[in-house]
Order: C-alpha cells, then sequence, then structure tokens
C-alpha cells in the first residue's frame, strides 16, 4: 500500500516551475485569502448597511419645526386681579393659555396677510401639546411680561413636523383625526412666510421624556443623566473591588481549591445573561434592602454586578502580561510584597486594567435587560435631576431603556426619536471604545 | 485609588441615607395599555402643579397590581393602572401585605379594534367570522369538527380569498381576555357551538359545565393562522407590515395614531370610534381603571391631587386630552370624581 503511494522515483523539482501540488497549495491559499476578504468585506457590508439605517432614520431627530409667534399676554386671561399675585397666576392652568395662541395666529395671519377658511382653534392645532405649559412656565418664571406682546417660538406638532420631514403627506393623513389637509396647506402658507423654520432641536440632546400626545417635545438628556449616575456607581463601586479582588487573587491568594473555584465563577458570572441580575436586583436591593424603585443608584448597584466579572478577568489578564523579573527585581531589592505589587506591578498593569475597565462601562451603557426588573422603563424621564442625591435616588431612566420605550408608542415620530437615541448611544460607546484604544495604545508596554 | 475610594463610601453613605430621605412624587405601574394615558396626565399635572411630574412605570396590570399589594410605605407605588378590575384574589393578597383601602377609578372605555393593511382587503367582521376563522373546533352540519378553513372566504362567503392569519395579543395581556370573551366566545354562542359543547360537557353542577363548554369556546388553533404577539402594538403593526395578508387586534389609540399603514374593519356592522364605543353599539371595549392605596393619601404629596386631576373634566372628560388620544370618556365620569374626592374605597358600598 505504502509502496504503492511512492513514485519509483522522485519526480524533478524545479524552482522556476511549479509542480501541480504546490499549484494546489498555491491556489488553496489563495481561496482563503478570498474568504477572509470575502468575510471582512461582508462584515464591513452589514455595519454599512446598519450606520445607514440608523443615521437615515435617526437623523429627523435632531431637528425640529417651530412655529415663531407674537403673544399677547392679556391680563384679562392670565392676572384677572391684576395684581400680580404668583399664587393667583399659578392658578390659572395650561387650559388657560390656549387661547392666547389662538389669537396669535390670528393676529399672524392678519400680519401676513393669509386667506384661510380655518377656524382659530384648528389653526393653533398645528403647535405642540408642550406649547401652552412652555408659555406657562415662561410667565410664572417672570410675571412682569403679563400685558406686554412677547415673540415666541413653539414647537410645532408631529404631524406638521413630519409632514415638513415628508414622513407625513397629504395621502397619508386622508383617515388621519389629527390634523387636516387644510391645515397642511396652511402650514405651507406660513412656511412661505417664514412664520414655520426646521432648524437644529437642541433639546432632543438635553430634554426631558415627553408624554405620548407630544413626540415633539420629547428628548433623551434627562435619560442620559440617568445613565450618567448609573455609570458613575458602577466606577465606583467595580473598579475598587474589581482590582482589589484581582489583585489579591493574582498576587496574593494560595494557589489551592478554593481560589480555583472562586475562578471558575467568576468566569461563570461573565457569562450569565444580564437579565438574571436583574432579577437578583430586584430580589436583593429593592426587595429586601428598600433602596428606592427606578432609582439609578440601584440600577448602578445592579450593574456593578454585571460590570464586575468583565474588570476582574481584564485586570487579572493585564496583572499576568507585568513580567516576573519585575516583581523579582523589586523583591531582590528589599520592597515588601504589597510595595513590589503598588509600586511597580499596578502601575505597569494600569493601562490594561482602565481599557478592560472602560469596555466593561460601555457594555454596562448600553444595557437595557436588567433594567427593565428594576423598574426603569415607563414614563420616567421627566424631572431633571437637580443634585447628586437626587440623581442617584430619585427616579430615572436610562438612556437604552428610554430608547426601548419611545420604539413601543404609538405615534410614529416617537419611531424617529428612538433611532435618533441610537445615533447618541452609539456616539457615546464609540467614544468610549476609542478612548481604550488610544489608551492601550499609547501606554501599554509589550515585553 | 483613594478618590476612587472616598467615591465608593460616597456611594455606600448614600445607600445609607436613602431609607430616611422622603419620596416627593408619586409613583404609579401597571397596564401598558393605560400607560399612555397615564403619562399624559402625569405630565400635564407636572405643569399645572407644584408637585414633582409623577412617575409612570409600565409592566402590565397584573404585575402592577402584585407590587401594588406588596404593602404600605414609602418603598411601595402608589397607584396601579390596569386594563381590567382587580380580582377578589388580588384584594385578598393586598389585605394579607396591609393594603385594605382601596380607591377604584375608572377613567373610561378603551376600544379594541381589528385592523388589516391599509393597501389590502376591507373587512366587515362579526363576532361568528372570528370564531370560525380561530377557534381550534367550529360546527359544521352539527357536528364539532377541526377548523377546516384556510382563507376568509372559507369562514364567510361574502369576503375575499385571503389566507386566514391573525394576530392576536398573548395570554399576558389584558386586551386577550376582552378577546375571548367579547368576540370568541360571543361568536361561540351565536353560531351554535356553545350548546354542543355544553351538552357534551363535563362536570358535577351546571355551573361546572357552563365553565368547561366557555373554556371549550375560547381554545384557539395552533396550526399557525393565530399567532400570539406578547409584546406590545408596534409588534403587531410589524407583523401586518410584513404579512400584508395579517389582521391584528389593536387598541383604539394605537390606531388612530397609525391610520396611515392601517384600515379599521367593522365589527357587527359598527365602525368603532370614541362615539361608537362610548354609546355601547360597538361591542369590543373594556373599562380601564387605576387603583389608588388610600393609606398613602397625605402621605405622599400631590397623590390626591393627582387622582382628581386625573378624572378631571378637562382631562378625562369627552374633550379633554384623553378622548383626544383615544380614550372612551366614561359617561359616568361625575360620579367617579364625587367618589375620588371622598375616598370611597372598595367594598365600602357592597
Amino acid at each position: 500500500m505504502t509502496d504503492a503511494s511512492i513514485p519509483k522515483s522522485a519526480p524533478k523539482t524545479s524552482i522556476h516551475e511549479i509542480d501541480a501540488r504546490t499549484k494546489k497549495r498555491n491556489a488553496a491559499e489563495t481561496r482563503f485569502k478570498a474568504y477572509g476578504i470575502a468575510a471582512i468585506a461582508a462584515g464591513l457590508m452589514i455595519l454599512a448597511v446598519l450606520l445607514v439605517t440608523i443615521i437615515g432614520n435617526g437623523r429627523g431627530a435632531f431637528t425640529q419645526t417651530f412655529v415663531t409667534l407674537d403673544v399677547e399676554l392679556l391680563e384679562s386671561k392670565l392676572d384677572k386681579k391684576g395684581n400680580r399675585n404668583l399664587d393667583d397666576i399659578k392658578k390659572v392652568s395650561t387650559f388657560g393659555y390656549a387661547p392666547l395662541m389662538k389669537e396669535a395666529f390670528t393676529k399672524k395671519i392678519e400680519e401676513i396677510g393669509l386667506e384661510t377658511s380655518l377656524k382659530s382653534k384648528k389653526m393653533a392645532g398645528i403647535l405642540s401639546k408642550s406649547a401652552a405649559a412652555d408659555l406657562r412656565n415662561f410667565v410664572i418664571a417672570d410675571v412682569e411680561q403679563i400685558g406686554k406682546t412677547v415673540e415666541f417660538t413653539f414647537l410645532a406638532n408631529s404631524r406638521v413636523d413630519g409632514y415638513l420631514k415628508g414622513r407625513v403627506t397629504r395621502e397619508s393623513i386622508a383617515n388621519d383625526k389629527n390634523i387636516s389637509v387644510e391645515q397642511l396647506d396652511f402650514v405651507d402658507a406660513l412656511l412661505e412666510a417664514g412664520v414655520i423654520e426646521k432648524r437644529f432641536n437642541i433639546d432632543f440632546i438635553i430634554g426631558a421624556d415627553a408624554s405620548d400626545q407630544r413626540p415633539e417635545a420629547a428628548g433623551i438628556g434627562v435619560a442620559m443623566a440617568g445613565s450618567f449616575f448609573m455609570m458613575m456607581v458602577v466606577l465606583a463601586l467595580a473598579l475598587p473591588i474589581g482590582v482589589a479582588a484581582s489583585i489579591y487573587l493574582e498576587e496574593f491568594a494560595p494557589k489551592n481549591w478554593i481560589t480555583d473555584v472562586i475562578e471558575v465563577n467568576i468566569s461563570n458570572l461573565a457569562a450569565v445573561p444580564s437579565i438574571v441580575f436583574g432579577i437578583l436586583g430586584l430580589a436583593v436591593f429593592i426587595n429586601y434592602m428598600h433602596l428606592p424603585q427606578s432609582a439609578p443608584l440601584v440600577g448602578g448597584l445592579v450593574l456593578t454586578l454585571m460590570t464586575l466579572p468583565t474588570i476582574i478577568i481584564s485586570t487579572r489578564a493585564s496583572l499576568k502580561a507585568v513580567p516576573p523579573s519585575i516583581r523579582d527585581a523589586a523583591l531582590g531589592l528589599g520592597a515588601s510584597k504589597m510595595q513590589s505589587v503598588f509600586h511597580h506591578v499596578l502601575p505597569l498593569a494600569a493601562p490594561g486594567i482602565l481599557t478592560g475597565t472602560i469596555i466593561g462601562l460601555a457594555q454596562a451603557l448600553g444595557e437595557t435587560a436588567p433594567l427593565l426588573l428594576i423598574g426603569m422603563i415607563g414614563f420616567i424621564a421627566s424631572n431633571a435631576p437637580s443634585g447628586i442625591t437626587e440623581g442617584l435616588l430619585s427616579p430615572n431612566s436610562a438612556m437604552p431603556a428610554q430608547i426601548y420605550e419611545w420604539a413601543k408608542r404609538a405615534d410614529p415620530a416617537f419611531y424617529e426619536r428612538a433611532w435618533g437615541g441610537i445615533i447618541i448611544l452609539l456616539v457615546f460607546l464609540i467614544t468610549m471604545n476609542t478612548i481604550a484604544v488610544i489608551l492601550r495604545r499609547r501606554f501599554e508596554r509589550r515585553w | 485609588m483613594s478618590v476612587k475610594l472616598t467615591a465608593s463610601a460616597l456611594a455606600i453613605a448614600a445607600v445609607a441615607a436613602t431609607s430616611a430621605a422622603a419620596r416627593d412624587q408619586v409613583q404609579v405601574a401597571g397596564s401598558s395599555t393605560v400607560l399612555p394615558y397615564a403619562s399624559i396626565v402625569a405630565e400635564a399635572f407636572g405643569e399645572n402643579f407644584d408637585f414633582p411630574t409623577p412617575v409612570v412605570e409600565s409592566g402590565g396590570s397584573s404585575a402592577g397590581l402584585k407590587r401594588f399589594c406588596e404593602g404600605v410605605g414609602e418603598n411601595t407605588i402608589d397607584i396601579a393602572n390596569a386594563s381590567r378590575a382587580i380580582k377578589d384574589k388580588e384584594i385578598k393578597a393586598c389585605a394579607e401585605n396591609g393594603v385594605t383601602d382601596i380607591i377604584e377609578v375608572r377613567i373610561g372605555y378603551d376600544g379594541i379594534v381589528f385592523a388589516s393593511d391599509i393597501n389590502g382587503n376591507g373587512f366587515e367582521f362579526t363576532p361568528v367570522d372570528w370564531f370560525n376563522a380561530l377557534s381550534d373546533k367550529v360546527l359544521v352540519d352539527g357536528k364539532l369538527v377541526a377548523n377546516p378553513n384556510k382563507t376568509w372566504a372559507d369562514v364567510n362567503a361574502a369576503f375575499p380569498a385571503q389566507p386566514l392569519a391573525a394576530y392576536i395579543p398573548g395570554t399576558k395581556h389584558g386586551t386577550r381576555e376582552v378577546f375571548e370573551d367579547k368576540v370568541i366566545l360571543a361568536g361561540c354562542e351565536e353560531t351554535g357551538a356553545f350548546d354542543v359543547l355544553l351538552a357534551g360537557a363535563e362536570g358535577d353542577t351546571d355551573k361546572a359545565k357552563h365553565k368547561a363548554a366557555e373554556k371549550a369556546c375560547i381554545a384557539l388553533r395552533t396550526d399557525g393562522v393565530s399567532v400570539d404577539i406578547d409584546g406590545d402594538y408596534t409588534e403587531t403593526l410589524a407583523s401586518i407590515e410584513s404579512n400584508k395578508d395579517g389582521i391584528g387586534v389593536f387598541g383604539l389609540a394605537f390606531f388612530e395614531n397609525n391610520t396611515d399603514k392601517l384600515q379599521v374593519a367593522t365589527m357587527s356592522g359598527i365602525v368603532p370610534t370614541t362615539e361608537s364605543i362610548a354609546t355601547g353599539e360597538y361591542p369590543v371595549s373594556r373599562p380601564l381603571f387605576f387603583y389608588v392605596k388610600k393609606a398613602h393619601i397625605g402621605v405622599i404629596p400631590g397623590l390626591k391631587e393627582y387622582a382628581e386631576f386625573f378624572v378631571a373634566d378637562e382631562i378625562a372628560g369627552s374633550d379633554g386630552p384623553l378622548a383626544e388620544y383615544g380614550l372612551v370618556a366614561d359617561p359616568e365620569l361625575v360620579k367617579t370624581q364625587e367618589a375620588v374626592s371622598d375616598e370611597i374605597v372598595l367594598g365600602a358600598n357592597m
């Protein structure tokens, strides 16, 4: 058998002539390279499709349609007693401000000489439902404005905004009771007169969530603050605990079955689905320890549990990467074990530890599932926190939770905002990961 | 390192301080159907009062009521939203945890509509059609057989030969119960399948037999024609967009916000609108509620004001923002307003 397979006389080989077997091997290599390039190309294509979809869908959320009107703050409506008493003025609810807007529209169309058969109520209908509230806040902040005429910029209704963005058309609103074709004609006329304009909307980035009737007023800012406070908790807890645990395990702990068990468990914890940490958080932090519901503090604690294994594993890897000669040299010069670790090993491992921490934080930032269970989903991100304690303890949402919430809502305008939220979240993640890469490039030493 | 340790010490101190800090905003949780209405009210409440905007979480009626019944105190929610009335079982569970005085507030009615792709065929359904389309056993020549229907034309000769595909709320939704009760069961009784089932039902008493027959009535076919949607209406909408033959079950408010993608079917000849639901002409609707913990009134600032504001004419009335969004105003709203202001608890007038 073996004899048969070996040729009687070895074929002549030449470095100029490539024989069939070499050709075959070379072809296999070329094929493999092609597969590799195809795989990367496929990956890049999917990434491109993803980014184009996200940006295409979410871009609109950053601009918003505004209507500028001169509003006369009638004393007869807002301050009947005329004594500018704040308590009396506060009694006028947002419903009391609606007539002012109708009045302002009537005046505006006179000013620009527009003929329309629309009733003033329908005209005011192109404004956001938040318009009255904005006006009321303005008056309450400065009661001396009552009686004057002020130029005020209101948000336009989400349907009007969608019309300017091409999402809403005359055909698509045929059955829509929230807006009529006449109103869109009116919008066109105002657009021509320069009363309506579409521009960048900072409130989407810094503002609070809004209810289902006013998608145009919703912003991700408060949820962003919620995410920020959660990340602070994660950083303040996971980094020291994780680093301390890994230093002890790596440098001091005796190698026995207990440390083996701990090691296996840490690796296991890193693979536990995040929802499990959510259930744990609900049971331990809320039901047992009675921490407040929906608080970023609890969210941060849950995410700390989730991030700890990531930090421990990366810290241990970077401690391991420091060559033993450094430890030996320090010990040889009379440093104690602790001195050798804290003066020499830890500083050298720091870039790796930081990289691991940032990646762990980025992972925690994008996590939604555990937040579902500790009550951070819903209409929550509506009060901006005023300080650190309130930021940690008062109910808030987080960016990914806010995106999920928007994606569920009925009004299609919220869908656009969900995509816009994804863009913001992605910017954060890319920034964090870039910092991690730069740190690693800059400071990591290889031996 | 020491900076970080200080920071973590601060965090731990904050944990310790929690129990002392008083909660100053109303906390609400429960039905995702009520969530949009509750958030509209919460927002307006925050704008018009000096109290902070209440926090409204979703999670479903049952989950909300469960949390509501966990006990009395700042760490428990003040209000549970529900798309169905509280059950005796839940009242009992509440009482075991010390939650005894519960104020029930009916905010209005929610219509459940059947809608399909805007460019597809329009339908005029009756409960019988739905029963024949989705039940696992239907009556053919007086005998119960496994549902043989494949297209809508099989169900009702007046319909086009469009393949049967229905996206209905999953069993965890309150909407499912209404669908079963007011559509499938109604159709079952009308076709006479109910009587056949009752005759063959096992049970010691008439009541048990009745129950068994009802249960058999609402058993739906499991061959993939009827798909349970456990998520929200957005998921149902996505299913219909991918399968243009599909017909989905939606809330009226959701449909009204998506009239550019969906067309609504009539039920027994009635078009679902807030008016036809308010008068009771459109058959598939249900009341929506919220439940207030009386023990928290006076402890949590703004709780009673929020409850009163919710049912005020300018909010829950037929011209209010809730009706504009899709809630069907309660004709007996005045009674509810009185009950809230007098803090009448469940069981007080029984």
